[in-house]
């Protein structure tokens, strides 16, 4: 009677007959995170080749830009990554900001840099809680929105939203972040960084997460580049490319932080950068809040900037001034191209206008991250093995809203 | 390097083929002649002092009374140097085509196919040049600027029509 070692042996150096198949694997499929339909060839359970279609979700954004005027635009930008909404209209509004040439006030920036980071923390605990449910972990799921609902209570709190919240504006914000708000906040940053602690507690010795993620959908630093990764996907890779270090906005060039970087391109040190990230985000937002400086939350740019509420229920002239604005626009912009890029959540997201000078984009291109990622998703998978493409469209973190538009 | 440096380098390297050079709030803009842009893209990519690695963005855009209609902007930025310069490829309507530049950015496919899907400019070269925002059997370019914003008065996507065709005598699913 043969011994298990040989029997094992045996069976490891003949291989097993295989099938080639096509299989279908969403629009629907709840791993997909979204309205993506991939068709994979298959040879047994190796991915022979992978074709991801994108386009469900597809709403026109772009074109609807062209015809609304800049004030109107930013509802759109909630919709485009909606996990991460308030970084997509930081995003918006800096792009227009910087195309009409309007300064931001100091108290603006530091604020924008809060929620901004709180966004960051909703959107990585969101990835987390579904790449983990993804790849088997139920409970990181349900720890992971524990703490998401906080965020989005104070979300609430601030602008009255949870998901798309449409709080910064043109050159400021909405309204004020008052003090207990803040006091809430940073009672919630207090206790955070215990609650990554646990989460990691529940993954990172745990032999199937290990197994599943290390060594699996490599990419090198060069291949990331060439393919257009960027954020967590691209510094998973090892390159320290973080447009707050590189071209800071808000208030990033004046707190103290790193940006976490991986070595070996899998999925995960994809996972690694983005726990690292929670605790670098959690200290931004201290920082922060102890640094938050008095003043103006609007910028001085009547031109393009809509007055103060209180003004507008008391002041004719405000009222009047208020009425123009909403039902028309700012009726002219600087005549001229320009793309600016933020660092959201899940990577670079650009926004490339070209204004002709009226109050309407002559053209707005959305450069969305997922879109990027989603695209270099081949690269990633062929040559693994089936259940590997599920772990894989979890650490490249896409929605398909934001790749849609 | 300063991006206007870049620019004259780009004037300096390939002379007849600039077109025009423009800033904007620290931004510079190239124009140039179609036929070269892959050659200026590659020399922007394998130049160690500019080292274009990164291509961020390339999108279409649409002038429908301007002599060259369609323009192809490449968004070039480098991780090495930290430096950015946009070019921008003059496209006649007549011959809406450009080479594809997917040889030097594997990154650069899908925003090819965007642009052909939305502008109608076929990418030469391209590896998999098909449409993908809009369905396969989609008619025309919707980001064009005499393209409706709502579509064709009284013209409905077919495959809706042929939807609704299968369904009419479908009471549970009824559609109509």
């Amino acid at each position: 009677m043969k011994n298990n070692s040989e029997v094992l042996n045996n069976t490891e150096s003949v291989r097993l007959a295989t099938k080639e198949l096509t299989l279908q694997l969403g629009p629907q499929h709840p791993a997909t995170h979204g309205v993506l339909r991939i068709v994979l060839d298959l040879d047994g359970e190796t991915i022979v080749k992978c074709t991801p279609y994108v386009g469900y979700l597809h709403r026109g954004v772009e074109k609807l830009a062209e015809h609304r005027n800049y004030l109107q635009i930013m509802p759109l930008t909630d919709r485009l990554d909606y996990i991460s909404s308030m970084s997509n209209n930081i995003g918006y509004c800096e792009a227009v900001e910087k195309l009409f040439g309007i300064e931001l006030t100091e108290r603006t920036k530091f604020i924008r840099t809060i929620v901004g980071e709180m966004s960051r923390i909703a959107n990585h605990l969101l990835w987390l809680a579904t790449h983990a449910l993804d790849i088997g972990a139920m409970t990181v799921f349900l720890y992971c929105f524990r703490e998401r609902e906080k965020i989005l209570d104070l979300f609430e709190r601030l602008c009255g939203a949870r998901l798309t919240v449409s709080y910064p504006r043109i050159g400021g914000l909405k309204n004020d972040v008052d003090p207990q708000w803040l006091d809430d906040l940073y009672k919630f940053t207090a206790e955070f960084p215990m609650r990554v602690d646990q989460y990691e507690t529940l993954i990172n010795k745990n032999r199937i997460w290990l197994r599943r993620t290390k060594g699996v959908g490599v990419i090198s630093a060069e291949e990331a580049i060439n393919w257009g990764l960027s954020g967590p996907a691209l510094r998973g890779s090892g390159v320290p490319y973080d447009i707050r270090k590189v071209m800071p906005y808000g208030a990033y060039d004046k707190v103290k932080w790193e940006v976490p970087v991986g070595k070996n391109g899998d999925i995960y040190d994809r996972y690694r950068v983005r726990m690292d990230e929670f605790r670098q985000s959690n200290s931004i937002i201290r920082q922060c809040i102890e640094m938050l400086p008095e003043g103006p939350i609007m910028a001085d740019a009547p031109k393009f900037i809509l007055p103060a509420k209180d003004k507008v229920l008391t002041d004719m002239e405000h009222l009047i001034h208020h009425f123009v604005l909403i039902t028309k626009g700012p009726q002219t912009a600087p005549e001229g191209e320009i793309y600016v890029a933020t660092e959201v959540p899940k990577g670079e997201l650009g926004f490339y206008f070209v204004s002709d000078g009226t109050g309407k984009p002559y053209r707005m291109r959305v450069r969305s991250p997922s879109f990027v990622h989603v695209s270099a998703l081949p690269k990633l998978c062929e040559g693994e093995l089936i259940a590997d493409i599920i772990a894989n469209i979890g650490s490249i973190d896409i929605v398909l809203g934001e790749c849609d538009r | 390097m300063e991006p206007l440096d870049i620019a004259n380098k780009i004037r300096e390297k390939f002379p007849l083929d600039v077109v025009d050079i423009t800033s904007f709030r620290d931004q510079v803009f190239v124009s140039v002649k179609s036929e070269r842009t892959t050659d200026i893209c590659r020399y922007l990519y394998e130049d160690p002092d500019v080292s274009m690695n990164f291509l961020a963005d390339l999108c279409g855009v649409d002038y429908p009374d301007k002599k060259f209609r369609f323009e192809v902007i490449y968004n070039l930025y480098s991780i090495k140097h930290n430096h950015r310069i946009i070019l921008k490829a003059l496209i006649p309507e007549d011959n809406p085509t450009v080479d594809s530049v997917v040889p030097i950015w594997n990154g650069a496919n899908w925003h090819e196919r965007e642009a052909c899907d939305m502008f109608g400019i076929i990418f030469n070269g391209h590896p998999d040049l098909r449409r993908i925002l809009m369905p396969d059997d989609w008619e025309g370019f919707p980001l064009r600027k005499d393209y409706p914003l709502k579509g064709k008065e009284g013209v409905e996507y077919r495959g809706f029509e042929e939807l609704k065709e299968l369904h009419t005598h479908d009471k549970e699913w009824s559609i109509s």
